[in-house]
């Protein structure tokens, strides 16, 4: 590895809080709104982020970029490492451990749903308003449903566990107290923000979400 | 009568052994006769004495470091019944049998149960774990420390380089770079020092160059393994700390 990886692992830890962490629960709260209000709700969550000022810039700036770094040097970070749970069977060390696994399944689960949803507008095959009906199909999927649970699940838990510790690569949390109880803090954001992303899943497999998707190809149809 | 009784208890080991340091690991199993309140060394020595394993076949003794005897020195540590730790301290009483023993392969092995710490004392070096007080003409006394710092500092004097703490880390290994829990300690253990501190952003600038503090994971193993009790993942939140701010200090030229 070229150059100082200082910097680097300590950019890492940054941009997986700022901006990656806000996004995620800012996108935990939009989903939500399938559950809270339906279809309508969600629709207006959509056309909020829509709305907002140089929208490909931020989206490049605040979330493409910030996630590819985050995702391959992860994956470095993660081939750097050993577990050693057979003999040191520690909470932290599970935790540990678990934080390279959930990275890798995240790496791979947001590939895959941003293409499921996002790429899709871009290359035009489903504008902004059909992501309700898209998001439909596939929490509908048994299989698709038990993997988006599996990928929210690896992903909140990245989140909240790597929150706890940035906390302690930027020497927020120093003393042996403060990290515990900034873990048990984590772990009620990881709760709060999975049951946020399953409701949200469970939220659209609603009917209310199909009928607005069969409107949708119904207005299409006619033009 | 009391002898043949004596006789008849025994203990089992099984040791990995190596024989140079590019060659197989095997491992080979000795039956040792019980004394009270033995400890692995004991048995070592025993084994040392007559190398004869389980089955009856004569070899050539078993060869590990120590010194001390007294778990101050940090050379015999070796993993026990799977956990890295000293041999001196580990009681065969109260450990399960078999008793497996493995050289710390953090490490490179040197012979059986030999490892050569070279690694850590090159730590040491890189962070510049001294206080300089050398000058041409005599300084004169430096600043007094205070008594309630003097005590916290103590503990973190404690570490005796052993490795128990490398050999815990699931980042230190062939793949990795990063310099281990025990020279970050000790970082802060002479910054803290009220003359070490003159000198601590040369400590702090070793441990923001590749392969220093960036390394630790938080799986925190090191601060359940230490033998001596040291504060190693409070020490690396401190460095964090300290290196966070040394970061920002350069940046903002201040």
């Amino acid at each position: 590895m070229k150059g100082n990886s200082y910097f680097s692992r300590k950019l890492h830890s940054l941009v997986g809080i700022i901006p990656l962490g806000g996004f995620f629960i800012v996108h935990a709260l939009t989903n939500f709104q399938a559950f809270e209000r339906g279809p309508e709700g969600f629709q207006n969550g959509v056309k909020l982020i829509n709305s907002l000022p140089l929208l490909p810039v931020l989206e490049f700036i605040l979330i493409y970029i910030p996630l590819l770094f985050h995702g391959i040097y992860g994956l470095y970070v993660a081939f750097q490492s050993n577990s050693n749970l057979g003999r040191f069977k520690y909470g932290r060390n599970w935790a540990f451990t678990a934080q390279r696994i959930t990275g890798v399944i995240t790496f791979v689960f947001v590939f895959w749903h941003v293409y499921q949803t996002r790429f899709q507008v871009y290359i035009g095959n489903i504008s902004h308003e059909e992501l309700g009906s898209t998001m439909h199909k596939i929490a509908t999927d048994p299989l698709i449903f038990v993997l988006y649970l599996i990928g929210v699940l690896a992903a909140t838990f990245h989140f909240a566990n790597g929150l706890w510790a940035f906390l302690i690569s930027w020497g927020i949390t120093v003393g042996e107290r403060a990290q515990r109880i900034s873990s048990k803090i984590c772990m009620g954001v990881f709760v709060v923000v999975a049951v946020l992303f399953i409701l949200s899943l469970v939220g659209f497999r609603g009917n209310e979400f199909k009928e607005v998707a069969d409107a949708v190809m119904a207005v299409r149809s006619i033009l | 009568m009391a002898e043949s009784t004596v006789a008849s208890k025994t203990v089992t080991f099984i040791i990995t052994r190596q024989d140079k340091p590019d060659s197989e690991a095997y491992t080979e199993t000795f039956s040792i006769p019980y004394r009270p309140n033995m400890n692995v060394i004991s048995a070592l020595m025993e084994i040392q004495r007559n190398p004869v394993t389980a089955e009856g076949k004569k070899t050539t003794p078993v060869v590990w470091d120590s010194n001390c005897l007294e778990e101050v020195c940090g050379a015999c540590s070796m993993v026990i019944n799977g956990k890295p730790r000293q041999a001196c301290s580990a009681l065969v009483d109260q450990l399960e049998q078999p008793i497996r023993l493995q050289p710390m392969r953090t490490f490179p092995v040197v012979r059986d149960l030999v490892i050569n710490r070279e690694r850590m004392f090159a730590a040491l070096k890189k962070v510049k774990a001294w206080i300089p007080i050398d000058g041409t003409y005599d300084l004169g006394p430096g600043p007094r420390m205070a008594e309630s710092k003097r005590q916290w500092a103590y503990e973190l004097s404690k570490c005796m380089t052993c490795g128990v703490c490398l050999e815990a880390c699931p980042n230190v290994n062939d793949r990795n770079s990063f310099i281990g829990p025990a020279a970050i300690s000790q970082v802060r253990l002479f910054n803290a020092h009220p003359t070490g501190e003159m000198n601590q952003d040369e400590r702090l600038a070793a441990l923001m160059e590749d392969g220093g503090i960036e390394g630790c994971g938080n799986s925190q193993n090191c601060v359940r393994s230490c033998p001596k009790g040291i504060p190693l993942t409070t020490s690396i939140a401190a460095m964090n700390r300290d290196t966070t701010k040394l970061l920002f200090k350069k940046w903002l030229g201040v």
